[in-house]
């Protein structure tokens, strides 16, 4: 369980966080989404004690960072695959990472075979890829058997097995009661990873929910009408009060209404109807919506 | 007890260490064998003599002890650290205390290495070690180094970059302290108050200086005057661990 309450962090005159409240509840991947230069990293640095907030705090299992003993049994962070000594061995980083968390040396090697670095973790991290830089700090992140995760952009620069590997292998956290938490600034990814979004623009909160919900909300859901009275059934929707969009293909998108009230009108006046569906929008789009720096894409026509 | 032993692991599962230790040994040593097979009745070897040389090795050791946190910072693995103890000072002392042990014991082998190569070079003379202030002279090397690295580690601490630390430390101890000497008036009465200056006082107190060797009225007494160079280091450390502990790591 991870609570942010009122987080704020000022570097000079940036605000890179500001009020910022969410909680992260254990047992399912909470995805952290929001544009690049949103304040994700920042939070996040924020919630392992390395900064310092300008005001507000944040809690882990009720206590902040530096109050947990031992904290690596508590809270497992990946934020940046490079945080290791170019010249150091992996079995090296991560033993002195055992040692200082009073973790047996026997732990070193079962997070080695998890992440499948068994064979190279004699080798210097410096010469290691992308991919098996980010499983060595995952690695680092799981050495304490830890309740609490959190992995910062996990999958950036990473080939799709590489991705797939990640999404499944944080799912399987989640499955076993753990708190996860991972940042992202694709929505795509969001949704095939988390169940849950804490949404966040200019280091502001914008939304906390489900993924489901967040689309339902956000993203306008819209009524794909086709028939071949178009010319008339167009401007009758508009004069309704609804938002309607030529498609182009003989089919109109009606945004505002359900698809309920587009029949009852359609039936009253005495329409032919070829197709009557709900659309759901993108994610993609919900977001682009939602942290303001998408083009307004719903025209209206039919005057 | 812990943590000592965390920052041991790391220290030694990197090659720097190492390498810092040999070149400054293989300077030192060097240096002296040199100058002990050209020392003659003019200019005669002794305990003094095969010392004289020990301020190459601490430069090196000043740059190994900077370099053991400047690159925690220059790598992130500062951060890494900070998480697994978020108790920062803990984390940094235990890291002061393994370099400095270190520095230490490069410190008297390189002061014993410098005795045993000029002892070697010219068996005939007598530079056996006897009174108390040849044992300073000798065994206060490592000492000397140990309290140096806490200088360097607390330089290292406070600017965070590898370049900056090093040339600060290397212009401030090689340039500063002796030729602050040659200002007019004050120059004198600044040169004793430098830390490294008493470091070397307290080796050298009581022996001859060397020719062309500035004669400098210290505050202390020889051992006065390590309490006042390690005073000044533990003060600068104290400094360097306030602000590491405040700033974003
Ligand atoms: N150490 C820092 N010093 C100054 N500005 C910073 C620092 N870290 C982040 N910022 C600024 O804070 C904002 C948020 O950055 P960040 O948390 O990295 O966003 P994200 O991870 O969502 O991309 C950005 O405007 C960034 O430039
Ligand atoms: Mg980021």
């Amino acid at each position: 369980m991870i609570e942010a309450i009122g987080l704020t962090k000022r570097y000079g005159k940036t605000v890179a966080v500001d009020d910022l409240s969410f909680s992260v509840a254990p047992g399912k991947v909470t995805g952290f989404l929001g544009p690049n230069g949103a304040g994700k990293s920042t939070t996040m640095r924020m919630i392992l004690g390395l900064d310092r907030p300008t005001s507000g705090k944040v809690l882990i299992d009720g206590k902040p960072y530096a109050g947990l003993h031992r904290p690596l049994r508590t809270v497992g962070a990946l934020l940046d695959a490079k945080w290791v000594h170019p010249n150091r061995s992996a079995r090296a980083h991560l033993r002195w990472l055992a040692k200082s968390n009073g973790l047996p040396a026997r732990r070193v090697d079962e997070v080695l075979e998890t992440v499948g670095l068994t064979a190279v973790a004699g080798k210097r991290a410096g010469g290691y890829s992308l991919g098996m830089s980010q499983r060595l700090g995952i690695a680092a992140a799981l050495l304490g058997d830890p309740q609490v995760l959190l992995f910062d952009e996990p999958v950036n620069g990473l080939d799709p097995e590489g991705i797939l590997w990640i999404r499944n292998f944080m799912q399987g956290l989640a499955a076993e009661g753990r708190t996860v938490l991972v940042s992202s600034h694709l929505l795509s990814e969001m949704a095939l990873t988390a169940s849950d979004l804490v949404v966040i623009g200019k280091g502001k909160l914008i939304s906390q929910s489900t993924t489901q919900e967040f689309v339902e909300r956000s993203s306008e859901a819209s009524v794909k009408v086709r028939s071949p009275q178009l010319g008339a059934l167009g401007p009758l929707l508009v004069d309704k009060g609804f938002t309607v969009r030529d498609n182009g293909d003989t089919s109109l998108s009606v945004s505002g209404a359900t698809s309920d009230q587009i029949g009852d009108i359609v039936a009253a006046n005495g329409f032919v109807l070829h197709e009557l569906s709900p659309q759901r929008g993108s994610l993609e789009e919900a977001f682009m919506q939602l942290t303001g720096d998408a083009v307004e894409y719903h025209a209206e026509i039919g005057k | 007890m812990t943590l000592l032993a965390v920052e041991r692991i790391k220290l030694f599962s990197t090659r720097s260490p190492w390498w810092c230790a040999a070149l400054a040994l293989v300077i030192t040593v060097g240096i002296t064998a040199l100058i002990a097979a050209n020392t003659s009745t003019e200019f005669p070897l002794t305990v003094g003599v095969t010392q004289a040389f020990y301020t190459f090795g601490m430069y090196v050791v000043l740059v190994m002890a900077a370099l053991a946190i400047t690159t925690e910072y220059r790598f992130s693995t500062i951060r890494a650290t900070f998480l697994a103890v978020p108790n920062r000072i803990s984390a940094l002392l235990a890291k002061t205390v393994v370099v400095s042990l270190l520095a230490g014991v490069i410190g008297e082998l390189v002061a014993f290495g410098s005795w045993g190569i000029s002892k070697l070079i010219k068996p005939d003379v007598n530079i056996a070690i006897n009174t108390a202030q040849e044992w300073r002279n000798v065994a206060g090397v490592g000492a000397v180094f140990f309290v140096g690295a806490i200088f360097a580690i607390a330089i290292g601490t406070l600017l965070r970059h590898t370049a900056g630390a090093v040339a600060l430390l290397l212009v401030w101890a090689l340039v500063v302290e002796s030729l602050v000497g040659i200002i007019p008036k004050i120059g004198d009465d600044i040169q004793r108050w430098m830390p490294f200056v008493n470091g070397n006082r307290f080796l050298t107190a009581g022996t001859e200086p060397f020719p062309g060797e500035p004669v400098i009225n210290y505050p202390f007494g020889a051992w006065g005057s390590l309490g006042y160079f390690a005073a000044i280091s533990v003060g600068l450390l104290i400094v360097a661990f306030v602000v590491a502990k405040r700033r974003d790591a």
